[in-house]
């Protein structure tokens, strides 16, 4: 059987994988995929401690059907916005999205 | 070492490449193509621990969906970045140096927690009970009123992407 700590430390890679897409990419969608990676690792971790501490009980399983619908909508809002400012500004460059800098 | 956990280290490592590949990719279509892979590669994650619900879930709504919406805004957004171009902030060294600092605390706080090395939790023939979840979902006494915001969410997320999205110059 696979020990639950593999599962955490996997997931805590995938995590901080995500969190250096969103760091170091220029691209705003690119940045939304490193996001989408660590809502992934969560779930990940989410599904493993049901499956380690709390099986048969579902109650973890509903935690991760709300990150899954909050994953969706925070992806189509992301989207939509930055469609909206490729529109305006014509890039998806986050440096030179600054209409709001003073 | 077992078979299974072989199975899951191969699926692990894939999963780490491809996402350090999402990262990494010179074009942007392609991160997408690797996100992709990896989303796979977390549904197959999914199996491992008898989640088969969340399995057909993460490949319809993931790769389904979020997926080809994002490839879509590529598509969309492709003239502004040239592909030659750099695609990396500078000092991007520092932000990794900051991730390492992050997954090692993140390994250490694991590490010394006594309950990370118990055995799973012991399941019935029928693997995850799925009508027990679709029940805990509907019970006024569980988890209706999370669930009917969650859904109230994403209709309106639905309704401000397409208003946000949508192009008002041309229709006035």
């Amino acid at each position: 059987m696979i020990p639950l700590a593999w599962y955490l430390i996997f997931s805590a890679g995938l995590f901080s994988i995500g969190l250096l897409g969103v760091l170091v990419r220029k691209n705003a969608v690119s940045i939304l995929m490193g996001v989408e990676l660590m809502l992934n690792a969560v779930n990940i971790n989410l599904l493993a401690f049901w499956r380690y501490l709390w099986a048969p009980e579902v109650d973890a399983q509903v935690f991760v059907a709300v990150v899954l619908i909050a994953a969706a909508a925070e992806a189509v809002v992301g989207l939509a916005l930055i469609i909206s400012a490729y529109r305006r500004r014509q890039t998806v460059v986050v440096d030179e999205m600054n209409l709001l800098k003073g | 070492m077992s078979a299974f956990q072989i199975v899951f280290l191969l699926i692990a490592l894939l999963t780490l490449f491809s996402a350090l590949m999402v990262v990494f990719a010179r074009k942007t279509i392609h991160s997408a193509f690797w996100l992709i892979l990896a989303l796979f590669g977390v549904a197959a994650t999914f199996a491992t621990l008898a989640a088969s619900f969340f399995v057909v879930i993460q490949v319809a709504v993931y790769i389904g969906a979020i997926a080809i919406l994002i490839i879509f805004t590529v598509m969309l957004t492709r003239r502004s970045m040239e592909e030659s171009g750099d695609q990396l902030l500078p000092g991007w060294g520092w932000a990794a140096l900051v991730v390492l600092i992050v997954f090692g605390g993140l390994v250490f706080m694991l590490l010394q927690w006594q309950g990370i090395f118990q055995p799973p939790q012991v399941l019935t023939a029928g693997g995850e009970n799925l009508e027990n979840l679709g029940m805990a979902l509907v019970m006024p006494d569980r988890y209706v009123i999370p669930f009917e915001v969650a859904s109230v969410l994403l209709v309106a997320a639905m309704i401000g992407a397409i208003y946000v999205a949508g192009d008002h110059k041309k229709r006035s």
